[in-house]
């Protein structure tokens, strides 16, 4: 007997995705738009070069942007791989290691995911001032030397906020590990290294995997951390956008936030694939 | 070539549990493994039999004692750098491998060249019967195969020792006998010392040379599989092993190892010590005697007749099994092979019957 739908239940869920997707269709479709002060849609834009491209084009002549880009790009590579290998070591410590203080380490791990980010934000740039000044004036430290905010204290705060994204998945992936295998290993005369490399990891490599793409996609979109904690040079995309938005909106805005979902959109269906691998196994 | 494959001397293993006190797993253990025997380690879980394979495996280290592989103290060396290897009680196999590379693990570790490492393989994967499997993955292998194919990694690597953690637990019946009489073909062929560890007792007897029984990290008694199962060495191990009647009473006489107990109700005993026990007149002891020693037929020369009253009769095909009262209340368990042609029971419940028993099979245990 197949289970006829209710109408109504079909209507609610057309509106919910409507209601999801509609901005974002929008927001593609005037990245196309002629009209430079993007209010109405007054056709698709064939203007130049790059026809109906024209504003993308253009975002690729706007040096303040390509920067912010690229400063964004660096942000997420480098506090990914350094989240990715910290978050995955705290993983396998509480995994596996008793120690004095366990509970308390892996509530506070974990604090970060719940805790309103704004409060991160203001605790790190709290931290970040009074940890400069300090040794800013106990080295004597002056002009360029000095330590101050900027792409450095970004990337930081990127590695602070994503360790307990990736710790978290990568220890649900540890629970069903089993420790024999890798006394299996040592017994097989490899030795602790080895035994991480050539075992341990590529049964966790799903898991590690899922938690770098979560990691860097959270980094890719953050503002509220990055707004606090950012300084001169350290500018990213959101930051950027953020600053375009209170002058003027052109389709240029659109154009790149088109770019950035379709980025956005290929980094979490790579997530997924890797979770579902890491389910088959 | 040293006597010993495996020598624990005084060798302890103490950690913390759950709520701080400490928790003797293996208590002031020494045992002597000689080297190409079937060697088992049997008793109940938690008897300490498990953390002492793993200290000879270098997965835990003694607190105290040492262990010794061929007559080298092992002392603190890792697991990788010891002349053993384990079959793990769940296989353990690497599930992002194959069955292949599985077996070559330890080769290629080793540093083996591939092509001696992929014939060596084959050849070990030929030996468990799992001929052409290279290929596959561990999760496409049934429970049995894949028992064999962690042997087979094990046993690639030539060790000195092979030490098995309860490997047939997890199969079932059927397929564990089979794999017991494997076990057993294997370990004649290649003529490495295996250290088996098990918690049943008719697994140990069928397939060792030698067993140790333990309980609460202590050895209780070493020896042969037949002479742990006739010569128990005190009431635990009596129990342990197979099936038992424990009779309580006191010594009355004693001449050599001839043993006269007098048992509760008045009935008297001819009994035998075991060599080197001490018993006096009047000490409390227990007789051991198993049920298939006893006989409801008479025989020439029994040492021990008593009169009963059959309360139980339990068919079990091969046998039957006859609950008799003695006086004083005492129960007897006798085992009467059922050789009549028509299985017809000895005695009906109520019969009154009697129970022989020679003085060899009714052996004295002062513990």
């Amino acid at each position: 007997m197949t289970k006829r739908r209710s109408p109504w239940l079909l209507a609610v869920t057309a509106l919910v995705y409507i209601f999801l997707y509609a901005p974002i269709i929008v927001l593609i479709v005037f990245a196309f738009n002629s009209s430079r002060t993007n209010v109405v849609f007054e056709g698709v834009v064939n203007q130049g070069d790059c026809g109906p491209f024209y504003w993308f084009c253009q975002l690729g002549r706007n040096r303040e942007l390509v920067a912010a880009a690229r400063n964004t790009l660096v942000v997420a590579a480098t506090s990914t791989v350094a989240s990715t290998v910290i978050g995955t070591m705290a993983a396998l410590a509480l995994q596996r290691y008793k120690f004095p203080g366990k509970a308390y380490s892996e509530i506070s791990l974990y604090i970060p995911i719940v805790i309103p980010e704004i409060v991160m934000g203001v605790g790190l740039l709290v931290l970040y001032s009074a940890l400069f000044g300090f040794i800013n004036t106990t080295f004597g430290l002056n002009g360029d030397n000095r330590l101050s905010l900027g792409l450095g204290t970004v990337i930081l705060s990127h590695i602070a906020f994503s360790v307990p994204f990736v710790a978290l998945v990568v220890r649900a992936r540890l629970q069903g590990f089993d420790k024999a295998v890798e006394e299996a290993a040592m017994d097989l005369y490899a030795n602790e290294w080895t035994t991480f490399w050539r075992v341990t990891l590529p049964i966790i490599f799903p898991g590690v995997m899922s938690g770098a793409l979560l990691a860097f996609t959270l980094s890719l979109d953050d503002f509220i951390t990055t707004f606090f904690t950012t300084g001169p040079g350290g500018t990213t995309l959101p930051i950027y956008v953020y600053g375009l938005l209170r002058r003027v909106t052109t389709p240029e805005l659109n154009a790149l936030a088109t770019i950035w979902i379709v980025i956005v959109f290929v980094v979490l269906m790579l997530s997924q694939l890797a979770g579902r691998r890491s389910e088959a196994h | 070539m040293p006597e010993f494959a495996v020598e624990l001397r005084n060798v302890s293993k103490r950690f913390p549990g759950p709520s701080g006190e400490i928790v003797t797993a293996v208590n002031n253990v020494t045992m002597q493994i000689k080297d190409g025997e079937f060697f088992s380690m049997l008793g109940p879980s938690g008897c300490g039999k498990t953390t002492s394979l793993r200290m000879i495996a270098g997965f835990e280290l003694p607190t105290a004692g040492e262990i010794y592989i061929h007559d080298r103290p092992m002392g603190h060396t890792p697991p990788y750098k010891r002349p053993v290897n384990t079959v793990f009680q769940n296989y353990a196999l690497f599930p992002h491998m194959t069955i292949g590379q599985n077996v070559g693990f330890g080769l290629e570790m080793k540093g083996v060249e591939p092509k001696e490492i992929q014939r060596r393989s084959s050849e070990a994967l030929e030996m468990v019967r799992l001929a052409g499997y290279e290929k596959r993955m561990a999760r496409q292998l049934s429970g049995g195969q894949q028992q064999r194919v962690a042997l087979a990694r094990a046993l690639v690597n030539h060790p000195e020792v092979l030490l098995l953690d309860e490997p047939l637990g997890a199969l079932d019946l059927k397929l564990r006998k089979e794999m017991q009489l494997e076990l057993k073909r294997l370990q004649r062929e290649v003529g490495i010392t295996f250290v088996f560890v098990t918690h049943d007792q008719e697994e140990a007897l069928t397939m060792s040379d030698r067993v140790a029984v333990m309980s609460a990290g202590n050895v209780l008694q070493m020896g042969a599989a037949s002479e742990i199962y006739e010569k128990p060495n005190c009431r635990f191990v009596a129990d342990f092993i197979g099936e038992t009647n424990f009779l309580e009473g006191a010594v009355k006489a004693q001449t050599g190892r001839d043993v006269d107990v007098e048992l509760a109700g008045g009935l008297l005993c001819r009994a035998t010590a075991d060599e080197g026990s001490q018993v006096v007149s009047g000490q409390k002891v227990t007789v051991t005697m198993r049920p298939e020693k006893l006989g409801l037929r008479p025989w020439q020369g029994a040492d021990n007749v008593y009169d009963g009253r059959v309360e139980e009769v339990v068919y079990i095909g091969t046998d039957t099994h006859y609950t008799v009262v003695l006086a004083g209340d005492q129960r007897l368990r006798v085992r009467e092979q059922n050789d009549d042609p028509l299985s017809r029971p000895l005695a009906a419940i109520g019969d009154a019957v009697k129970v022989y028993c020679d003085e060899v099979s009714a052996r004295v245990l002062t513990e």
